[in-house]
């Protein structure tokens, strides 16, 4: 018996081996690597001096490093919400679908990926210029001004992030609600839920899972956004991908760019470490 | 006063189709106060919708429903006095046991202490104390279908429903929950709404039974009225096995007793209490266990007791009783015998035995409708 279960063991690890030591090397040395040169004195002439150093860090405290750094967070709350909050009635109805719809609505989320990420944010400044359709039709309609500018703004940034993420949250939030027994829905109106005590104490806590992965899905791309707000975004809308690349290619200092997307890291990190540590507290505390 | 009391819950002409699926047709029928009401039919026959109907999770397409006086026909199913037990319980996964049955009572904002003593008091009723903070998951069949009747029954409904609360247990399971939903009910007095495709269930529990037949209701009565005097084939088949036959009437003998002619079968004589004339065409339901079987010529105890000479074509022996396949003419007779003496001592029946078998003309219960697709329904080996 013993011998099996090694031999089981050893299967295991040989097909676990490759993707790990792929991992290691292309991700984790990178990664330590990067790490490392946030801690090391930059040239003027864009080298990476030897020795150690804090500045790289202290001068991410500046006040208008810190409002990017802000600016950041909220623009990807606030697009995360927006995403939530139009991919949970999307998924709850696309699992009330009968299986032929549901394949055609899924199709339908998944075509745009077909085309390139970056066509389709060009796509975005087509429709948003201020020569363009849109445009003209809501001067027409009265809603704007002539003088509006739609693109180049904050606002922008995050109406095409939502555009770009909403499918990655859907999806996750999709498939939780196509495992949720909606019989559970009736049972709670039987016992005199509203329709809304249903949605919010029953289908909710169900399908909590798909919510976790639908928020970081969102969340963790948005964090690192760089092209979105480059390209649509206006200078009022920087955020710290933007930050990075402008370090690393226009000011050459890479260790301030390598301090940069250390920050960056651990603020994806921090919130999954939360949720991660909050969960493994209420296992144990309920055993 | 009395009246209110017979009409509790009305259902009065419900119809529901889907697309062209006419699944509840006109039906109609009263419950009373305190009573368990059964609803039994075949799967398929529209149980569950009339069912879904009565708690607002479906529209009758026609009719009215009033509970206690009240029309309720347009009330959602969160405002209506009835709770159901769902057919798999629809337990909530992500709740307690003590969660699950306090749900109903959060949601209408009890008091907190109320709430409390009243969820420890049907933790107490259906005695899962110990598994009070288990997840449905954690369960057993028998203790999630307790926990679905403590959900529902706390919120003290006026009328609970139930479908098919049993199917889903082994045999022996059910007819221990049997007795305990019988206990529950004598405990909590509500108004039971029960229904089950099983006719020994709605027999051992019922106050009532409707049975439903394809979306009709063919009879309603108490469990001996709908077995012994059962309206039609239909019925006659569904609940226990039964024997048809197919005549007219050819003599009056007295008020109350006929002689029916038949195809293929000797003359027997029938209690006649519907008055047919001679010549009308009757159908007959005798059941198994009402027919005596003999070696040797019966003792006649009644005038017209109906005696004929028949060959054993199968036996089988089930230790309290034997049921016998008897050929006579050309028809072939389910019998079953009680067996109340000792088996051993004497010579029991064998196939191929030359028998005598009798029955009483009360015995023989004449239909009012007949469908010979309900034959399909009872038991009996093939030929
Ligand atoms: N929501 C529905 N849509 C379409 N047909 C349905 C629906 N609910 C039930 N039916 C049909 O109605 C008939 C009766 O179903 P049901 O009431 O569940 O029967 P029972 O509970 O007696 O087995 C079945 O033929 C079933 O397919
Ligand atoms: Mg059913």
């Amino acid at each position: 018996m013993k011998g099996m279960h090694n031999k089981k063991n050893l299967g295991e690890w040989l097909v676990t081996i490759p993707p790990l030591g792929w991992l290691f090397i292309f991700f984790m040395i990178p990664t330590i690597i990067a790490i490392t040169i946030a801690f090391r004195p930059s040239s003027p002439y864009g080298d990476i001096e030897a020795g150690w150093t804090l500045e790289n860090f202290i001068m991410l405290f500046s006040p208008t490093y810190i409002t990017i750094i802000w600016r950041t967070i909220w623009i990807s709350f606030i697009s995360t919400i927006i995403c939530l909050f139009f991919a949970l009635p999307t998924g709850y109805y696309m699992a009330r679908l009968s299986q032929k719809w549901r394949q055609i609505i899924l199709l339908l989320i998944i075509v745009p990926f077909w085309t390139n990420f970056l066509i389709r944010i060009f796509a975005w400044k087509i429709i948003l210029n201020p020569e363009g359709i849109l445009q003209y039709i809501l001067i027409s309609l009265g809603i704007i001004s002539k003088n509006t500018m739609m693109l180049y703004r904050t606002e922008t940034v995050i109406l095409v992030t939502v555009y770009t993420y909403l499918p990655f949250a859907i999806l996750p939030i999709f498939a939780a609600a196509e495992k949720f027994n909606f019989k559970l829905l009736e049972a709670a109106q039987d016992l005199g839920a509203s329709r809304w005590e249903s949605f919010s104490r029953i289908f909710l806590p169900n399908i909590s899972k798909g919510l976790k992965v639908a928020t970081f899905m969102v969340m963790i791309p948005c964090l690192g956004s760089y092209i979105i707000p480059d390209l649509v975004g206006g200078t009022n809308s920087e955020m710290i991908g933007n930050l990075i690349a402008t370090q690393a290619f226009i000011a050459r200092n890479i260790p301030m760019a390598a301090a940069w997307a250390t920050v960056l890291m651990a603020m994806i990190l921090f919130p999954m470490g939360l949720v991660i540590s909050t969960k493994l507290l209420s296992r144990k505390m309920a055993e | 006063m009395l009246k209110e009391m017979n009409d509790f819950l009305v259902f009065e002409n419900i119809s529901k189709q889907f697309g062209s699926n006419k699944v509840v047709n006109q039906v109609s029928f009263s419950i009373s106060k305190g009573e368990v009401f059964s609803l039994i039919g075949p799967s398929g026959c529209g149980k569950t919708t009339l069912l879904r109907i009565c708690a607002g999770l479906e529209e009758p397409d026609t009719g009215r429903l009033i509970l206690n006086g009240v029309d309720i026909t347009a009330l959602p199913p969160n405002q209506r006095k009835v709770n159901t037990v769902f057919q798999n319980y629809a337990l909530f996964p992500h709740m307690t046991v003590i969660e699950n049955i306090a749900f109903g009572p959060k949601i209408a904002k009890w008091d907190k202490k109320k709430i409390v003593s009243e969820v420890d008091f049907f933790l107490d009723l259906i005695q899962l104390q110990e598994h009070k903070n288990k997840y449905p998951s954690q369960l057993s069949g028998g203790q999630r279908q307790r926990v679905a009747i403590a959900r529902a029954l706390i919120n003290r409904p006026l009328i609970l429903l139930l479908d098919e609360p049993l199917a889903a247990l082994d045999l022996k399971l059910r007819q221990r929950m049997l007795v305990e939903l019988d206990n529950i009910h004598d405990k909590i007095g509500t108004t039971f709404l029960f229904v089950t495709h099983d006719q020994g269930e709605a027999m051992s529990i019922s106050d009532k039974i409707a049975v439903m037949n394809k979306g009709n209701i063919e009879q309603i009565g108490t469990p001996i009225e709908i077995y012994e005097a059962p309206k039609t084939s239909f019925v006659a088949a569904f609940i226990g096995d039964t024997n048809f036959f197919e005549g007219t009437v050819c003599e009056l003998i007295n008020n109350e007793i006929s002689r029916i002619h038949l195809d293929g079968f000797p003359e027997i004589t029938v209690y006649n209490d519907k008055s047919l004339r001679s010549g009308t065409k009757v159908y007959l339901s005798v059941r198994p266990e009402k027919i005596n079987i003999t070696r040797a010529y019966p003792a006649q105890d009644k005038p017209l007791t109906n005696i004929l000479k028949g060959k054993v074509e199968d036996v089988i022996y089930l230790g309290s009783q034997t049921k016998f396949w008897i050929r006579v003419a050309d028809y072939r007779l389910a019998i079953n015998k009680q067996h109340t003496s000792f088996l051993l001592d004497e010579q029991p029946i064998k196939w191929q035995d030359d028998v005598w078998i009798s029955w009483n003309p009360e015995h023989g219960y004449l239909l009012d409708t007949y469908a010979e697709t309900d034959e399909n329904l009872l038991t009996l080996p093939s030929e």
